[in-house]
């Protein structure tokens, strides 16, 4: 149960870097990657992925 | 809402005329109206503030320079005016940016630019993305840079949607400048230019989403006015959007306090990936944009010399030397040395008072020279900055156009004719490009004109005049005027 991001869609803004709450996305030095291990996606914490409902690029966060 | 809003067809353009009037009809007593307001139109503390800032002054964008970084590119609204994936190092608008800092090598790179430029005032925090939201990034660049160079005046420009949130950390940083980019006030109009907003950790669209936005907009600019913070509102003018509501946004936004009102025209093309770019929404032309202007006479100030920079633009407005200083060219340890720039200041502020008292004394020989009701004329000038004729013809990528008249000189607008995102144009087509530029304008100074475009711009009905090369700008535009509209020696002994 995890999200991905496209990385070629990627535009590297780190929206949703800052709105993760598990803490779950990290800079790699080119791109955002999320965390498998980590990621909820959001469930318990918000009605919907909060790196999908930011992310300006869409199909950019999506179902690993 | 409409029954408030002025009609554009009733309004001529840009006469003089009909802009003293809708000024004497709304009470405003300043000749420009605009923020090249002297001490004596403008309360000394808010001079104070913005006498060195270019954007927040028309005089100071002849002095001092600005440069942006790009921090914090994380945005929480989608405008359909812009497109994340964008970046040309050729191109040069709002949200365009060639390389993304983190707050250290951002501030190195602002000492390296202040060691280099002694004119940099300002540091602005600009996009892309919002830098009201990405805070902590904003806020920790603005500290650092703080330590070192503590006269540098920190400003910064967001949509408004996280402002509220942040206000105080403003204050205690002493921002006090804010830019508030405000497309309208009416949230229906709001639905056709921000497809969604994430607010509260959730995205919402349509009208729920316009009407979020303005209501925190409306609540940024009310805390900043409250605490004494001087507001720019810029709106970006989209025919057939926003146009004729820029109208009522102009009054709302004087009515709230805001110092300062920057309408921009819409810059949009297919290649730009924008949603109105794809749909082929047009930006409006210069007449159009002049008209508008014109029409917001009597609501908050406008600013009209607006260059809409580049996020990463380093420099004199109308200039970038932002390729000067890419992160690769800053070295690893920078020391702030504040000669240049305190030698700088202390300069600019003796040519200051010269340029107004030459200005005047140019003003004093007019009025004596001129029929009180002589035509107004606009002149266009190529100038490096300083307030003085001083660039060769050849090397102006913009002029800045000024309207003369019996009652003065005044700065109405700059027009681009460089060719940015096109390149390899040899000199016949800039010539073309510089005539088309100068429609409805007659003649233009400059510090020295090679004898091929004089003669090409003349066939073309422009005169190239190099007598005033160095002169003031004020001084050489009263000189064309008083030789085109003066009164011939006989009628003016009987005058």
């Amino acid at each position: 149960m995890s999200l991905q991001i496209i990385q070629s869609n990627c535009t590297v803004c780190g929206a949703c870097e800052f709105e993760c709450p598990n803490a779950a996305i990290s800079f790699t030095g080119e791109t955002y990657i999320i965390d498998p291990e980590l990621c909820t996606e959001c469930k318990g914490s918000y009605d919907k992925p909060q790196c999908a409902e930011v992310c300006p690029v869409p199909e950019t966060c999506v179902p690993a | 809402m409409s029954a408030n809003v002025i009609s554009l067809d009733g309004l001529s353009v840009g006469s003089k005329d009909s802009l003293t009037k809708a000024m004497e009809a709304e009470g405003c007593s300043s000749s420009s109206c605009g923020s090249s307001d002297a001490p004596e139109d403008m309360d000394p503390a808010t001079w104070e503030k913005v006498k060195d800032h270019p954007c927040y002054s028309e005089e100071a964008h002849h002095y001092f320079a600005r440069m942006h970084v790009a921090v914090a590119p994380a945005c929480n609204i989608q405008c359909n005016y812009c497109n994340r994936k964008y970046d040309c190092a050729n191109e040069s608008r709002p949200g365009v940016v060639s390389e993304r800092l983190t707050p250290e090598q951002a501030a190195r790179k602002v000492i390296a630019v202040a060691n280099e430029i002694p004119q940099l005032s300002v540091l602005g925090i600009a996009g892309p993305g919002d830098s009201a939201y990405d805070w902590r990034k904003t806020r920790a660049t603005f500290k650092l840079v703080q330590e070192q160079l503590p006269d540098i005046k920190l400003c910064l420009s967001t949509n408004g949607l996280s402002l509220p949130d942040h206000v105080d950390d403003l204050l205690d940083m002493n921002i006090d400048h804010v830019t508030l980019t405000i497309n309208m006030i009416d949230p229906e109009v709001g639905t056709k230019i921000y497809p969604w907003i994430f607010y509260q950790h959730k995205r919402h669209h349509g009208l729920e989403a316009s009407q979020i936005l303005h209501e925190r907009q409306m609540e940024s600019l009310d805390l900043l006015h409250a605490r004494g913070i001087l507001v720019k509102v810029n709106s970006v003018m989209i025919p057939g959007i926003n146009d004729e509501h820029l109208l009522e946004v102009n009054k709302e936004v004087k009515r709230r306090g805001a110092f300062l009102h920057n309408i921009m025209p819409l810059i949009s093309a297919p290649e730009h990936g924008t949603v109105f770019g794809l749909e082929g929404q047009r930006g409006p032309t210069a007449a159009e944009l002049k008209k508008l202007q014109d029409a917001c006479a009597g609501g908050a100030n406008l600013m009209k010399h607006c260059r809409q920079c580049r996020a990463d633009a380093v420099g004199l407005l109308g200039e970038d030397r932002g390729q000067e200083f890419t992160m690769d060219l800053v070295p690893d340890e920078v020391t702030y040395d504040p000669a240049k720039r305190e030698t700088y200041k202390e300069w600019v502020a003796k040519e200051r008072e010269d340029r107004r008292a030459a200005a005047a004394e140019a003003q004093a020989e007019t009025v004596s020279a001129v029929a009180e009701d002589s035509a107004a004329m606009l002149v266009a000038v190529a100038t490096k900055g300083g307030g003085r004729i001083n660039q060769h013809f050849g090397h102006a990528t913009e002029f800045q156009i000024f309207e003369v008249d019996a009652a003065g000189v005044r700065f109405v607008t700059h027009r681009r004719c460089d060719n940015y995102c096109v390149g390899g144009y040899g000199e016949e087509d800039k010539l073309e490009l510089v005539i088309k530029t100068l429609e409805g304008i007659d003649t233009i100074l400059c510090a020295k004109i090679g004898d091929c475009p004089r003669e090409d711009l003349a066939a073309a009905g422009i005169e190239a005049i190099q007598d005033y090369a160095f002169e003031y700008i004020e001084t050489a535009v009263s000189a064309v005027y008083r030789a085109k509209r003066g009164l011939p020696a006989i009628a003016r002994e009987t005058a």
